[in-house]
């Protein structure tokens, strides 16, 4: 048996297909929880796709390692144990060392536990590929999860408060003296909704593998 | 193996249990020191941050001493009590009857001028809210507020530590003649001319009002306080002045 090479064309497509194609958010419709509470602005929603990024990369490994061993009438425990104590691991760890990061960080670690990307994955990939194939497949989906997050943030952020990771964007670009106002609707949770659906809808209509034809 | 007998099911998930169990916890002490000391180093950089002294948090603890000259532990009636202010509790004091209540209270001294400290707590809209409100000599006017939260909405609630929201606290004033007013965050704006409140946060409603509350009923505590030590300040103040009159006559007979 030849045995691929973790980098071979095969694999990549693990890394490439959750950013487009099978996008965790917008095609599986998975983590949408997460999606809506915290991309208010750029900054806490950079710092949520990374912890995921940590999070499901390492939870896949390690589910991977043990996937022949997980008694399969329990292995949803198990799942929800290990990503419990990754997740508290990390945050001990930061708020030893990173404070400031930490605080930033706090109110996600709940969500981080909940976020059905990461129990999705574990039970679909983890669970039936080597560690290698595992650890690809967690990366690419935390940055298919990060980029929807990012661009939402993006623009939440931008038309809600006028800023871009806190710096007053439209307020150095002079737009509020041409009469413009800020929307405060985008910082409501709705808009995130809505903002989610005008990305799904885009991306359907861009992308022939999505269209269903009936 | 069959990885599916009830037998290998109860044993594995008491393995794992175990050995999660004694990862967390070697995890948490032995990391605890780190973390207590940045709690602590936290809470004197936002005392300082309170009378306007912001510096990093690795300072904070060689300049915590130039600038806090004093710190009181006070009781309901307002008389002094035995114990160390920067270790009380709040979030244990405030479980506590109100006459049990030990209040702490912090003095500083920036550039020549007194300020009270007051610590304070409440609750927020997802958990408790805390920060520092500083008085100036008089006890009316604000010197500088800060806050800070534990789990308020990012973007929302959680901008309570910022300077737009926190700056503003600045100047006002809590009494209105002998009557307490307070300072109440206000929604939809308090206007510049608004002595006793500040502009609330859009989306932030019920973390501004925590903020209402919570600032009205530690003031309420330290009311006696006040009182007792008021009638001193006003006899300094005469005093100076007299002073003052002394010199411009001084220089008029000159």
């Amino acid at each position: 048996m030849s045995k691929d090479s973790l980098f071979a064309k095969k694999n990549m497509k693990l890394l490439s297909d959750p950013l487009d194609d099978n996008n965790p958010i917008t095609v599986q419709v998975l983590g949408i929880c997460s999606a809506l509470a915290i991309t208010v602005q750029l900054k806490p929603a950079v710092v949520m796709a990374l912890s995921v990024l940590v999070v499901l990369s390492v939870a896949n490994v390690i589910v991977s390692l043990m996937r022949n061993m997980i008694p399969s009438r329990i292995r949803i425990i198990v799942f929800l144990v290990v990503i419990a104590a990754l997740v508290i691991l990390v945050d001990q760890v930061l708020k030893a060392f990173v404070y400031d990061v930490s605080k930033e960080l706090s109110v996600f670690v709940g969500l981080i536990i909940t976020n059905c990307i990461i129990c999705g994955r574990l039970e679909a990939f983890a669970m039936a590929n080597p560690p290698g194939k595992a650890f690809l497949d967690g990366l690419g989906n935390s940055f298919g999860y990060g980029i929807i997050l990012i661009i939402v943030a993006f623009f939440r952020e931008l038309l809600g408060a006028g800023t871009l990771y806190g710096y007053p964007v439209l307020e150095k670009l002079g737009v509020y003296d041409l009469g413009y106002e800020n929307n405060g609707m985008m910082i409501l949770p709705p808009m995130a909704l809505v903002t989610v659906g005008v990305l799904i809808w885009w991306q359907r209509a861009r992308n022939e593998k999505l269209i269903e034809n009936n | 193996m069959d990885v599916n007998k009830n037998s290998y099911t109860f044993g594995f998930a008491a393995v794992m249990v175990v050995v999660v169990a004694a990862l967390l916890s070697v995890a948490a002490i032995s990391l605890k020191p780190f973390q207590s000391r940045n709690i602590l180093l936290e809470k004197k950089q936002n005392i300082l941050s309170s009378v306007g002294i912001n510096i990093d948090r690795d300072a904070a603890d060689i300049q915590y001493p130039v600038f806090v000259k004093q710190e009181l532990v006070l009781n309901y009636k307002g008389e002094e009590i035995d114990g160390v202010a920067f270790d009380v509790d709040l979030q244990k004091e405030l479980k506590k009857d109100k006459k049990l209540q030990s209040l702490p209270l912090f003095i500083s001294e920036v550039e020549g001028k007194t300020q009270y400290i007051i610590p304070l707590r409440g609750k927020g809209l997802w958990g408790p809210i805390w920060g520092f409100i500083s008085l100036e000599d008089d006890l009316n006017k604000v010197f500088g507020a800060v806050f800070d939260h534990k789990s308020e909405t990012p973007g929302l609630g959680a901008e309570i530590n910022q300077p737009f929201f926190e700056d503003p606290f600045s100047g006002k004033s809590i009494f209105d003649g002998e009557e307490l007013k307070s300072i109440k965050v206000v929604k939809g704006g308090a206007g510049d001319d608004n002595m006793y409140g500040v502009d609330g946060i859009s989306g932030g409603t019920i973390t501004s009002d925590g903020v209402t509350d919570m600032l009205l009923e530690r003031l309420t505590m330290y009311l006696p306080y006040f009182n007792k030590i008021k009638p001193n300040i006003e006899v300094n103040s005469v005093f100076s002045a007299m002073d003052s009159v002394v010199t411009v006559n001084d220089s008029i007979i000159n």
